[in-house]
């Protein structure tokens, strides 16, 4: 008797085991490594849809930081790489993990802070001299401090403006180690300054009483671009598909769909294709 | 800040609209972990029992073991899975990565050592009441363990949810080898860590008081079917 | 090796082969002797009541008959070969404290049945006649652990006779039982030995001994004091320890 019943819980364990199958029972999809920004901002929920209507082949964004998508990419897990950090992904490719890069489109940084301002740099147009004084200053500054490709940009503006955030780490320069929108969560937090992409910026839900206090510097321009991982390192990417997604991509229509995403009325991307 | 009352409203709005992405992702979510406690029940039931009921060589070696994974960090356990599922890993083959079965896998490994290690105890306890008639009636090994296993079923349950508290709360192990993928591999708890990270924290907060909400059904039912059991002197 | 304590060959017209034989057996525990030097030949459809007062061993010498524990030094014989587990399974033993699988009455009896391998029918028609014999049909579908502690001991003596032991031990089966379920259990007592079984019981009830019994071993300190049939040795102790240990036992109103 109790042999039987024993048993029956078994079998019950089992069906549920049986429960598992395949998430999709489609097998026409492919996986694209992207960063928290463009997926935060809800470009991808605006232009996949699109993609897959015409063409049926279902997109699957794994949204991480710049720096973890592309050792993603490099280990094969994924088809298609989406990032924004050109000099890593120039890298990617002359590793042979990728195909080629093409642009795609860009969007800007913005530092955003408290409106009390303790640094006094809102309305500067100069990143440089903003961030040299937030430095001078003492004024909090949240960082990523992730290897992501807003923080390799933000690395690049410190070493611009002559100031060593390695010798601050800890001090007034505090990296939250996370992703974007976890950074603001905390940068906001602490009255700290944030280096963010304008795009995650406008869709954020937590600005509370802050907002942007420099914007407008060339050296402040963010360009994403689109690599296919390259089948000949990694046998399993499917090639046909990830292409077919970035001619979509870089062709007009996904310029336009691109282009035409908009939160409040303001684009948060720019198509620069070709 | 919204109040706490405002999210309340938002959860039970949220609840009520019956939104479709937030039943998936629920269904999701229950599918995964039930899944992953159901499969860790078969192997750390029996696994606990046989430490449990028996002495044998490098047995506190195993005790030690079983008792110190029950705290592996999720997220060490999602780079392990991660590493052995991808593309470039041992198992990259089985093209696992990203799908809701790395995710049980993930969350399988996290349990089972919980499930084992408090099963062990339950049936130690229940052996050292039943081990000199199991003696004096000639039991034998396999007979003993599903013995022990059976009359000590009411507990287990309490340890099955142990498990299924660890593995439906946890987000480190499942996000890393699930990817949160729209639709495909996104649980209640990668969806908080999304919404957080957009900064929506009173949805965010609200799909957390679901969970919780969750957690509270399955709780009551086990614990309803356990209190029907202790009346009956069964436990 | 010394003469046993217990020769039943002496009272029987036939000397039958022991059911079991016991040779300097001695069992330590914590740097202690607690059983020193025992010999006894248990003769086959006899009821040996063991006697002592606590911690003189009886429960220890029990358990080393029923092959739950190991002797340090000597050797236990059952039928003529070494005591193990295939032994045990022609064994049974009811203990002080019965222990109650969380399981129905019934199963509790199913239980004994399928671990010696014994189904289908053949357990189905045993398990009536059990739940008869120990008045428990009532109980049947009841869960084991709620009955009283009469219907507990009750049975566990049915759970103990259900597999027709060739040797019923019994640890003090009625130690903490009203006068009207120690009389249920004697009678369960007095019916296996009808039906054949052999019979060896602890108690502290001179009355009981004397119902049931046929020969006593009397220990002392983890030594047989004294050995012979029950009325002789309750009615003229001759060691000391026995006389001194009955000596308090009168006292006790309905001893006769």
């Amino acid at each position: 008797m109790f042999r039987r019943n024993f048993l029956g819980f078994a079998a019950a364990g089992l069906l549920a085991l049986g429960a598992v199958g395949p998430a999709a029972a489609q097998d026409d999809f492919i996986i694209v490594q992207s960063t928290t920004s463009t997926q935060n901002s809800g470009l991808f929920d605006h232009i996949l849809p699109m993609f897959q209507d015409k063409t049926g082949i279902e997109v699957r964004v794994v949204a991480v930081g710049t720096g973890q998508a592309i050792k993603n990419a490099a280990n094969g897990d994924g088809d298609v790489l989406f990032v924004h950090a050109k000099p890593a992904e120039e890298k990617f490719v002359a590793d042979g993990d990728g195909v080629s890069r093409s642009d795609v489109m860009y969007n800007d940084f913005v530092i955003v802070g408290p409106s009390s301002d303790p640094a006094g740099v809102a309305g500067m147009s100069d990143v440089s001299a903003a961030m040299a004084k937030i430095a001078d200053t003492g004024a909090a500054f949240a960082s990523r401090g992730d290897d992501s490709g807003t923080h390799k940009a933000e690395l690049r503006l410190w070493e611009a403006a002559g100031v060593d955030v390695d010798a601050a780490s800890g001090g007034w320069y505090r990296e939250t180690g996370s992703g974007m929108g976890a950074t603001l969560n905390t940068g906001t937090g602490m009255d700290a300054y944030i280096m963010t992409d304008r795009a995650t910026w406008i869709s954020f839900g937590n600005k509370g009483e802050y907002q942007i206090v420099v914007e407008g510097d060339d050296r402040m321009f963010n360009q994403y671009g689109i690599i296919l991982v390259n089948a000949e390192k990694h046998p399993n990417v499917k090639s046909e598909q990830g292409q077919a997604f970035i001619d979509w991509v870089l062709s007009e229509e996904g310029q336009a769909a691109i282009a035409d995403y908009k939160i409040d009325g303001q684009q948060l991307f720019f198509p620069n294709a070709g | 800040m919204e109040s706490f009352s405002a999210i309340l409203i938002e959860a039970i709005g949220l609840i009520l609209s019956w939104d479709a992405d937030v039943i998936e992702i629920i269904l999701l979510s229950l599918r995964v972990t039930l899944t992953a406690v159901a499969v860790s029940c078969v192997i750390g039931l029996p696994l606990g029992a046989v430490v449990g009921a028996f002495r044998f060589p490098l047995r506190t070696g195993v005790l030690v073991a079983m008792n110190t994974l029950m705290g592996l960090p999720p997220v060490v356990v999602g780079l392990m899975v991660y590493l052995m599922l991808s593309a470039s890993g041992p198992m990259g083959v089985l093209g696992l990565l990203y799908t809701p079965t790395a995710m049980i896998v993930a969350q399988t490994i996290l349990v089972t050592p919980i499930v084992a290690a408090l099963t062990r105890q339950v049936i130690e306890d229940l052996n050292g009441e039943y081990a000199e008639q199991f003696e004096s009636l000639g039991v034998g090994r396999l007979d003993r363990v599903l013995a022990l296993l059976w009359d000590a079923r009411y507990s287990l349950l309490t340890v099955a949810l142990a498990g299924f508290g660890r593995a439906v709360a946890e987000v480190g192990a499942v996000i890393i080898v699930g990817g949160n993928i729209n639709h495909v591999t996104r649980v209640m708890t990668t969806t908080i860590a999304l919404e957080t990270s957009k900064g929506n924290l009173q949805l965010a907060l609200a799909l957390g008081l679901i969970l919780l909400a969750i957690a509270v059904v399955v709780n009551g039912l086990l614990m309803a079917i356990r209190g029907t059991a202790a009346r009956a002197a069964y436990v | 090796m010394s003469e046993p304590a217990i020769d039943i060959r002496a009272h029987s017209a036939v000397a039958p082969q022991p059911l079991m034989s016991a040779r300097g057996v001695c069992f330590d525990a914590g740097g202690q002797r607690l059983i020193d030097g025992v010999d006894l030949d248990v003769l086959p459809g006899r009821c040996t009541v063991i006697m002592g007062a606590n911690g003189s061993g009886k429960s220890l010498l029990l358990r080393l008959l029923h092959g739950l524990l190991t002797p340090s030094e000597g050797s236990i014989a059952w039928r003529g070969r070494p005591l193990d587990r295939a032994a045990r399974r022609e064994q049974a033993m009811v203990f002080q404290r019965p222990v109650m699988l969380r399981r129905s009455v019934a199963a509790n009896l199913r239980f004994a049945l399928s671990v010696r391998g014994v189904r289908g029918p053949e357990r189905k028609t045993r398990e009536a006649e059990t739940l008869t014999l120990a008045r428990l049909d009532g109980l049947k579908d009841r869960p084991a652990r709620v009955l009283s502690g009469g219907e507990q001991q009750r049975l566990a003596m049915a759970r103990a006779m259900i597999s027709a032991p060739k040797l019923l031990l019994l640890d003090e089966p009625t130690a903490s039982l009203d006068p009207a379920s120690t009389l249920a259990i004697e009678n369960l007592i007095a019916q296996a030995r009808e039906s054949g079984a052999t019979i060896i019981l602890v108690t502290h009830d001179a009355g009981q001994a004397r119902r049931l019994g046929d020969d006593l071993i009397f220990l002392h300190g983890g030594r047989i004091a004294e050995t012979g049939p029950v009325v002789r040795v309750l009615d003229a102790p001759r060691s000391k320890a026995a006389q001194a240990w009955l000596s308090g036992r009168l006292f006790v109103p309905n001893n006769p």
